[in-house]
C-alpha cells in the first residue's frame, strides 16, 4: 500500500507524517504541491503546517495548489484522504469537508495532549478504533475553531460525521466540541489533533503506564491500510 | 494605477478573537464610547487599464472564489478605491 503526503510550502509535519505512515505498515511517498501527479498512491495524507504561510487564511492558497485538482478528483473517487491540522484546513477550503475552522475563541495557540472520544469507526482512517474509544493525542494550533451553520452541524450529528469529539477541555472553541468530521461517503476525514505525533513509544503523550508512551495516533493509519484491503 | 478594492469581514456572529482584543485595548485606554470593535481584511488588485465591467466581475469571482472563505466570511465591498468619506479617488496613483 501506498500512502501519499503532500508538502506544501511551509508544511511541518511532513516527515512526520511519512514516519508515521511507514509505522503504520505502508509504503509513504512524498508527493509536491507544484507537481500535477499522484504517482499511483492508494490512500493520501494532507499533514500539519502553515502551507503558504497561511496569509489568506490557513490552507486557503494551498487549496488552490496544482496538486489539489487530483486529490480533489481522487477524493470524490473514493480514495481516503485524512487532513490532519493545516491539512484539515485545507480540506474545508477545498469544499471536500464542510464548514470552517476560524481563529481559537481564546486567541492564543495551544499545544497540549488531547483526550477525544471517537464516535464513527465506520470511516476509512477510524475504523481500527472501537465504538465510543477514548484516546489521547496531541493538538497544536491556532485556528482550530470549527465551526458550521446550523443546518450543516445538525446534518453532521445526524448523519454520524463527527468522527472525534474533544472530551473533558475544548481547547478552540470548536462548534459541539468537534475535533474531526468525515464526508458522507467517509472516506475523507479531516481533525485537527495530531496523530502523526503519537504513532512510536518514547515519542508520543503521556499514558498512565509511562511517559511518552501514547500511541493511539497509530491506529489512523492502519484503519487506512485495512479500508484498501477491504476494498481491493 | 487603477486599484480594484476588495473588503472582507468575518461573519457578525462569529468571534473576532483580534477586534475584542483591540476592544478590550480600548476600554483600558478610557475610549468606552467605542462598544465593539471587528477586524477584517482589504484586498487592493492593481490593473494596467482603465477599471472596466468584466474586470470588477472577475475581481468579485475570485473576492468568493479565494479571497474570502463565505462560510465564516462576508464580501462586502468590490469596487474602485475609494476614499475615507467613501468618495471615488480617481485620481490616486496619478
Amino acid at each position: 500500500m501506498r500512502v501519499g503526503v503532500i508538502t506544501f510550502p511551509g508544511s511541518l509535519d511532513d516527515r512526520d507524517a511519512q514516519r508515521a505512515v511507514k509505522l503504520g505498515g505502508a509504503v509513504p511517498v512524498a508527493l509536491w504541491h507544484g507537481d500535477h501527479d499522484l504517482k499511483n498512491v492508494d490512500a493520501i495524507v494532507l499533514p500539519g503546517g502553515f502551507s503558504y504561510g497561511d496569509y489568506l487564511r490557513a490552507g486557503a492558497i494551498a487549496a488552490h495548489s496544482p496538486i489539489m485538482s487530483e486529490v480533489i478528483a481522487a477524493a470524490n473517487g473514493g480514495m481516503p484522504v485524512l487532513g490532519i491540522c493545516n491539512g484539515f484546513q485545507i480540506l474545508v477550503e477545498s469544499h471536500l469537508l464542510p464548514g470552517g475552522l476560524v481563529r481559537n475563541d481564546h486567541g492564543d495557540f495551544v499545544c497540549r495532549d488531547q483526550k477525544l472520544r471517537v464516535e464513527n469507526i465506520d470511516t476509512a482512517w477510524s475504523n481500527g478504533f472501537k465504538e465510543d474509544e477514548e484516546i489521547i493525542i496531541p493538538l497544536k494550533n491556532g485556528e482550530g475553531g470549527y465551526i458550521a451553520d446550523q443546518e450543516t452541524l445538525d446534518r453532521l450529528e445526524g448523519e454520524g460525521q463527527v468522527v472525534f469529539r474533544y472530551l473533558e477541555i475544548n481547547p478552540n472553541g470548536s462548534a459541539n466540541d468537534i475535533a474531526g468530521i468525515s464526508n458522507a461517503r467517509g472516506n475523507v476525514v479531516g481533525l485537527m489533533p495530531h496523530p502523526e505525533h503519537a504513532t512510536e513509544p518514547g515519542f508520543g503523550p503521556d499514558t498512565r503506564v509511562a511517559m511518552r508512551s501514547g500511541t493511539d495516533g497509530l491506529t489512523f493509519f492502519t484503519s487506512a491500510i485495512t479500508s484498501l484491503m477491504a476494498n481491493a | 494605477m487603477p486599484t480594484i478594492v476588495v473588503e472582507v469581514m468575518p461573519k457578525a456572529e462569529i468571534l473576532d478573537p483580534q477586534g475584542k482584543a483591540v476592544a478590550g485595548a480600548l476600554v483600558r485606554l478610557d475610549r468606552s464610547e467605542f462598544t465593539s470593535v471587528r477586524i477584517g481584511k482589504r484586498f487592493e488588485l492593481t490593473v494596467d487599464g482603465p477599471i472596466t465591467a468584466d474586470l470588477l466581475a472577475e475581481a468579485r469571482a475570485i473576492a468568493n472564489d479565494l479571497l474570502a472563505n463565505t462560510v465564516i466570511e462576508d464580501v462586502i465591498y468590490v469596487g474602485e478605491a475609494r476614499g475615507a468619506d467613501g468618495s471615488q479617488t480617481a485620481a490616486e496613483g496619478a
